[in-house]
């Protein structure tokens, strides 16, 4: 026993990491009552935080009401663009549509501020908000985790829950998740580029606080399993690269190029022409999908959001915030049910997974789950953005030569680019089948 | 190699805040892995903040005041290579605009 005389507990609840999976967690138990502690490394809440920029945000609805009036959001995302890149053309599917305009299903925002937002409103239904502490490790009891440690302070509780991102050094150094397989991981490297509401609006088209998501694939990872995004906030952009670290590793490429590649690409650098650089980052996402969904529970402890892989790469979004919350709120209905019935073997706590299983997240993980494996595909990098520039190209280069028929042109530029029709056909049906 | 319009990666860190710890590293290399693994190049290729370099002998700089601390160079280099831990407590990169 790690000295902790009667099961005395400091708190009823320790969650490790105020990002939003533990934001989300905190505040659901606070508002059923329960004492609460959020510790958090950064000096403030959000500040070690980075996503691409893209919340799919219904899911906040059932944690804050009114959460899109409420939260400090960049701007309602009512216009998404599919780019495919090639070294000198590119094909864009752009999608506006008014439904998007009355319904908001994303935002995009700002970690630094969102998750400082929330973290003040963990603090305000009455959770212990402790910014600056580095939580180093997981006291145990046998089996059972029975608090926290950070530097010599020792903190207990009766469950601990484990929201401390991507890297989890928590669940690592305790053993409980081990060193992840590259293949399961990806790098994101971004900047933000600050450009006037007025310049913004203009180029993407936009009224105002109305924002775009763009999802690039082909050449902006020079070929490497990967793609790039640009989202609009209210008078910056988020742009980065999204790659997976095997082919990373495997490659001669090097992360800040890509990233510069692909921020100075010519369909690219017009967007951003006079802005100024606000912030350079990096973070990696779990990319495993369902692969990474394993040991996320002990006696007396539960794992969530980016510490239990739970992100999703579905090609044409990144998502892991709203994965992040709905995990958060799966962990506090059980922790509510562990509590009153004063059971934290690892059985009650295992409830954790089919929680999990019954709220969107695991059910998106499911239907996604032939997505890592898709995407692993070099055609959907080399080929494909190359294919569609050719058709393009041979719809609008009307030189003199009589068109052809668009079949037989269309199975000239197949082979042209060392694909057959049947690759295609059958990339086409695994790509609708993981979607 | 395309030049980026942002500048290159020390002048676009030159815009990220850090409070750095000057007592402590939170990056430890074991040179002699490091050697016999041939990390060197991975680790300078895959870091996105430029914090590794390559000494005239041939053994690794960790310029650990650079870190964004995504944990990619401990993802990627060999078993051994590194001991990473995150900086202590509110030390280290501070995010305000991603
Ligand atoms: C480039 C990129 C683009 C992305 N784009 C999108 C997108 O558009 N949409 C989307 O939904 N998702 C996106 N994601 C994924 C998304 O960012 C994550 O899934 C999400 O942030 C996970 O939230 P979390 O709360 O689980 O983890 P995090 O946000 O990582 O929070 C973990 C928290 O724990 C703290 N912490 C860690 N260790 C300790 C410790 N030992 N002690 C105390 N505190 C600790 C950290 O400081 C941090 O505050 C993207 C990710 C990347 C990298
Ligand atoms: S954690 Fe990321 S930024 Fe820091 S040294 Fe490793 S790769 Fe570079």
């Amino acid at each position: 026993m790690e000295n902790n005389v009667n099961n005395e507990v400091d708190f009823e609840v320790i969650i490790v990491g105020a990002g939003i999976a533990g934001c989300v967690a905190a505040l659901k138990l606070a508002d059923k009552g329960y004492s609460v502690l959020l510790a958090e490394r950064g000096q403030s809440a959000g500040s070690k935080n980075l996503s691409g920029g893209v919340f799919y945000c219904r899911v906040m609805e059932d944690v804050i009401p009114d959460f899109v009036k409420k939260a400090p959001i960049e701007r309602y995302i009512t216009r998404n663009c599919i780019s495919f890149l090639n070294e000198s053309s590119f094909v864009n599917i752009n999608y506006g549509d008014a439904r998007l305009e009355n319904s908001v299903t994303a935002v995009s925002v700002k970690r630094a501020k969102l998750d400082e937002w929330l973290a003040q409103q963990c603090e305000d239904a009455g959770v212990t908000f402790m910014p600056g502490i580095r939580v180093d490790e997981l006291l145990m009891d046998g089996d059972k985790v029975v608090g926290i440690q950070a530097g010599d302070d020792k903190l207990y509780s009766h469950v601990v829950i484990a929201a401390d991102g991507v890297n989890s050094m928590l669940c690592r150094n305790a053993g409980i998740r081990t060193r992840e397989l590259l293949e399961n991981l990806a790098v994101g490297i971004k900047s933000v580029i600050g450009l006037p509401k007025d310049t913004i609006e203009e180029r993407f088209h936009l009224k105002e606080n109305e924002g775009a998501a763009y999802a690039v694939v082909g050449d902006c990872t020079n070929g490497l399993n990967g793609g790039g995004f640009i989202y609009t906030n209210s008078d910056s952009i988020s742009i980065g690269v999204v790659v997976k670290i095997d082919a990373l590793a495997e490659s001669s490429e090097s992360a800040s190029d890509l990233h510069d590649r692909f921020l100075s690409h010519p369909a690219i650098e017009p967007l951003l022409r006079g802005g100024e650089l606000l912030e350079y980052g990096c973070h990696m996402v779990p990319e495993g999908g369902q692969a990474m969904l394993h040991d996320l529970t002990r006696a007396g402890l539960i794992v969530i959001g980016d510490a239990a892989g739970l992100a999703l790469n579905t090609g044409s979004t990144v998502r892991g915030m709203d994965l992040a919350a709905g995990s958060g709120i799966a962990a506090a209905k059980v922790v509510d049910e562990v509590l009153s019935k004063k059971d934290f073997s690892q059985a009650a706590m295992d409830a954790y997974y089919t929680e999990l299983n019954n709220i969107v997240v695991g059910k998106d993980m499911k239907t996604y789950a032939k997505m890592p494996v898709f995407l692993e595909n070099p055609r959907m990098y080399k080929n494909y953005g190359p294919l569609l520039g050719d058709i393009m190209y041979n719809i609008y280069n009307l030189d003199t030569t009589p068109r052809q028929h668009m079949m037989s042109e269309g199975l000239k530029i197949i082979k042209k680019n060392q694909l057959s029709a049947f690759q295609l056909i059958k990339d086409m049906y695994t790509g609708v089948r993981a979607l | 190699m395309n030049k980026n319009p942002f500048g290159d990666v020390t002048e676009r860190l030159d815009k990220d805040r850090y409070e750095t710890d000057i007592e402590e590293s939170h990056i430890k290399v074991n040179q002699e892995a490091a050697a016999k693994s041939n990390a060197v190049d991975l680790l300078i290729r895959i870091c996105p903040a430029h914090v590794y370099s390559k000494q005239p002998d041939g053994s690794i700089n960790v310029m650990y005041a650079a870190c964004l601390e995504c944990g990619t160079c401990l993802a990627a280099a060999p078993v051994g290579v590194l001991s990473w831990q995150y900086p202590r407590s509110g030390m280290g990169i501070i995010f305000r605009e991603s």
